[in-house]
């Protein structure tokens, strides 16, 4: 729902984050204007999927993200939450506390993105023992 | 304002925008420390070596697409880097880069990323960020934080303008030619009245804005 309800737009600053379910903001995989979109559970099916795959490896895991980040969206997070745990079984926390920072960098000017993205993960991080770039200090310069 | 452009500086900008021109050509012929020759179109200069093929872990670079390259026209600058091996860059884009950013470890790092495979819990906060600058040079804040080298180059801007002004002040005072008598205020206004007399642009022009009647300027 987050995800599809923040569209980061190219002026970033004046946007209001809308939260209603009714505002879809489709991502079609291809740029076909007709056919079928695919819709944002389905999207987040999709990557919660590829990040679970249990022998997933460091090239998938840095290919997933890479791709993930580059996408005009903050991620859900069930699809980070799949990320840390693909980074927890490649035993790679320097990973996990990057992600968390591109995704708070990916919120850009909306500030109250990133809490939420915590709070909902907070019982993960928690089970993991990975520690938030604020825990560590490395929020600011 | 931070002066920052010093004359080693803007050689080490040239030489790394000359440097990658180059090898993004040979960096393949480059790869297994030969000497360098680099292709036939190259400009002439002085024997440019090739001196390591290592990914050698590079210290802090600008947000520029191209990471250091640089090749050693002067030997104490760094070595080149081989582009066709994975490499690390620090972009907001990219979170995860191809390689980690330290590839020796110690035997400290080593022990340290043996613990990183038990719980993650039972790591201290120091050996956490240890971990973190193992694999990664920047932090997001640090890779976004903003420079005053716009300071620097508005400062050099204005000052190779001002420099401009003053060679064509002296130029204007010493090299051009005296200007033609046509520019003489007299002539101007007698050319001025020629033309009232010849009614240019008598409805909407020159001769338009003079009344006639008075003999003055509408």
């Amino acid at each position: 729902m987050f995800r599809a309800a923040v569209r980061l737009s190219v002026s970033g600053v004046r946007s209001i984050t809308r939260t209603q379910p009714g505002c879809q903001a489709l991502l079609a995989s291809r740029g076909y204007s007709h056919g079928k979109q695919e819709t944002d559970e389905e999207f987040d099916a999709r990557w919660v999927t590829y990040f679970n795959k249990s022998d997933i490896d460091a090239w998938e895991l840095r290919k997933g993200m890479n791709t993930l980040i580059g996408y005009d969206l903050v991620p859900e997070p069930k699809i980070v939450e799949a990320a840390l745990k693909a980074c927890r079984r490649l035993n790679d926390l320097a990973s996990a506390i990057r992600i968390l920072e591109a995704v708070k960098d990916k919120a850009g000017p909306h500030k109250d993105i990133y809490p939420y993205l915590i709070q909902e993960l907070k019982p993960t991080l928690e089970e993991l023992g990975i520690s938030t770039p604020e825990e560590l200090g490395i929020d600011k310069v | 304002m931070m002066l920052r452009l010093t004359a080693g500086r803007v050689g080490s900008l040239v030489a790394r925008r000359a440097a990658v021109a180059l090898t993004t050509s040979s960096a393949r012929m480059a790869s297994h420390g030969h000497v360098f020759r680099g292709p036939m179109y190259q400009i002439r200069r002085p024997q440019a070596e090739v001196t390591s093929n290592q990914q050698m872990a590079l210290p802090h670079h600008e947000n520029s697409l191209v990471p250091h390259v640089s090749l050693s026209i002067h030997p104490e600058v760094s070595e080149a880097v081989d582009m066709s091996k994975p490499m690390y860059w620090d972009r907001r884009e990219i979170p995860l880069p191809d390689k980690r950013y330290k590839d020796i470890l110690t035997p400290a790092d080593k022990s340290l990323k043996e613990k990183e495979k038990g719980p993650w819990g039972q790591l201290s906060n120091e050996e956490k960020l240890a971990l973190y600058r193992l694999s990664f040079c920047q932090t997001y804040p640090e890779m976004n934080q903003s420079s005053s080298e716009w300071k620097t180059v508005v400062a050099g801007v204005l000052y190779c303008i001002g420099l401009t002004g003053l060679v064509i002040i002296w130029q204007t005072a010493y090299v051009s030619p005296p200007a033609p008598r046509t520019f003489d205020a007299e002539w101007q206004a007698k050319q001025v009245k020629r033309m009232l007399d010849m009614r240019v642009s008598p409805i909407e022009g020159f001769a338009a804005q003079w009344d006639y009647e008075k003999g003055q300027w509408k």
